[in-house]
């Protein structure tokens, strides 16, 4: 290769299932580990007897109804939240005094830990599903907000001359130009939104439930079973590997005009 | 061309020029445009030259009504159907060509004839292609047909041909050329180009230091060649005129 051109430029041929090879490094590691005694089980039980209960615990139909409840309270509350992050950057970022009124107090619950917030959200909401899928739908909506509304205002000046010129009535342009134009940050949001919905769940789950995969961790806790505990961490390590594949692609798709370094 | 498309077909007598009186813009305290009056006449086609700087966009942007701050003493008047072509093609990435061409066009066949006005000039076959996947030449030519499919009383283009090579320039000339006979729009054609000025204009006007230092009607026939001594010599006044 010459000298001056080090960038480069083809895309790279994709290989198959590449991305997996960090996560299966990991687990390597841990086997090994497991296996020359360097790690106590007692501190993590080897990935064998890991899996080993992972096929009890869905031979019992424990885990599936563990995960069942789980998905269903973190989609909905992230549903939710999409809805609302929408909306709000919606109102946010085509009109000033809706600016004016949304934005500081989304800026004020952004910078204030959702675990603060789970005590008064008890009080007002119960210890029930409202109180949790609440607090998912408060807490993804924020990355869809603040990714979303910030690509609305940088909707390029030379595109609103145009649809200027083009007599494009208001309501056109949101649709043909602001909206699309606004996906690609709506995208880099959701894919935030959908990694915090698992973060805030097993917050949420922790606290007086009686499904979930954080209810199934947390009583294993109380019983000391490490490998339980252990189960419900790759669990939700697949889920956010999952959630993630499926809108990585799901973006491609959607926003398959962009020509971009990947 | 294909003469039996619809638009080709809707040859339409001239109507909507341009009439302003004293049109000025100052940028914090620069006198950029300075008390000009302009007239162009239906269907008449005005080439604007002049250096860099000279405030050739800052005049078609004012024309365009893109301009909120420009000062205009005398009254303007542009008629509604006014379509303008950017520098930039100005193409939104995430729509594709087809609707491109037809956002904005309020008509039940707007498909039909945007899909014509792509034949016009010459793509056909390209309507579901995303801009970013034609070459600059070809973006140039969607910008071209969104602006004529409004079947637009007044073109006015600032530049539209500056980026291109001189063969796709010259292709580019014959398809404006037999595009404004056939829709016979009033055009301003900003550019840089004294040669692209006297072989498309009807007129040729240059701005200098705020002001219309030069403006002279085209004797020349509709079919023009660059050898002619009028040309020759209609081509060296322009250059006198903006100082070379
Ligand atoms: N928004 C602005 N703010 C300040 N100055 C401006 C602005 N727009 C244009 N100008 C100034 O006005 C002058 C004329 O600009 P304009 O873009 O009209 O030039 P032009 O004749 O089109 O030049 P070119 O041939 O290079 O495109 C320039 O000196 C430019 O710096
Ligand atoms: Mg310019």
């Amino acid at each position: 290769m010459s000298a001056w051109g080090t960038v480069r430029i083809r895309a790279e041929k994709p290989i198959p299932f590449l991305r997996l090879l960090g996560p299966v490094l990991l687990l390597v590691v841990w086997g090994v580990a497991s296996a020359t005694g360097a790690l106590d089980p007692r501190t993590l039980p080897p990935p064998w007897q890991v899996v080993s209960r992972a096929w009890q615990l869905i031979a019992d139909g424990v885990l599936q109804r563990a995960l069942l409840a789980s998905v269903q309270r973190s989609m909905t509350g992230l549903g939710l939240g999409v809805l609302f992050g929408i909306g709000f950057s919606l109102i946010s970022g085509l009109n000033r005094w809706g600016e004016a009124i949304v934005d500081g107090p989304l800026q004020i619950w952004r910078a204030t830990p959702v675990l603060a917030v789970i005590p008064l959200a008890i009080y007002w909401l119960g210890l029930g599903e409202q109180m949790k899928i609440t607090l998912i739908c408060l807490t993804t909506m924020i990355p869809i907000y603040i990714n979303t509304s910030a690509a609305i205002a940088s909707v390029e000046k030379r595109f609103v001359e145009l649809a200027h010129t083009i007599r494009l009535t208001h309501w056109e342009f949101v649709r043909y130009v602001v909206i699309p134009g606004a996906l690609p940050g709506f995208f880099t949001g959701l894919r935030l939104s959908a990694v915090s919905a698992w973060l805030v769940l097993v917050v949420v789950e922790q606290s007086n439930t009686i499904n979930g995969l954080g209810y199934m961790v947390g009583e294993a806790r109380v019983n000391g079973q490490v490998d339980i505990i252990a189960v419900g961490l790759v669990v939700y390590a697949l889920l956010g590997l999952t959630t993630d594949g499926v809108l990585r692609l799901l973006e491609k798709r959607v926003l398959s005009w962009r020509k971009t370094f990947r | 061309m294909a003469q039996d498309l619809p638009l080709t077909n809707a040859k339409r007598a001239p109507k909507g020029g341009v009439e302003v009186r004293g049109l000025s813009r100052r940028f914090s305290g620069r006198t950029i445009i300075d008390n000009v009056d302009l007239t162009i006449a239906p269907g008449e086609f005005v080439a604007l030259l002049g250096h860099s700087g000279s405030g050739k966009s800052t005049m078609l942007r004012a024309l365009a009504g893109l301009d909120p701050d420009v000062e205009i003493a005398g009254g303007l008047t542009v008629p509604d159907a006014t379509s303008v072509i950017f520098q930039d093609a100005r193409l939104l990435p995430w729509q594709r060509v087809l609707t491109n061409v037809r956002l904005g066009l309020r008509r039940q066949d707007g498909g039909n004839l945007a899909v014509a006005a792509l034949g016009e000039v010459g793509l056909t076959g390209r309507e579901t292609a995303w801009p970013g996947d034609l070459s600059g030449g070809e973006q140039q030519r969607v910008a071209l047909a969104r602006a004529l499919v409004r079947e637009p009383e007044l073109l006015l283009a600032d530049e539209p041909f500056g980026a291109l090579d001189a063969l796709t320039k010259i292709s580019m000339h014959k398809l404006l050329r037999e595009l404004c006979a056939a829709h016979s729009p009033a055009v301003l054609l900003v550019t840089h180009d004294v040669d692209e000025a006297v072989l498309l204009a009807d007129r040729t006007i240059v701005l200098h230091g705020g002001r219309i230092v030069l403006d002279e009607t085209v004797k020349l026939p509709n079919i023009r060649d660059r050898a002619d001594p009028e040309f020759v010599g209609h081509r060296k006044r322009l250059l006198d005129g903006l100082g070379v």
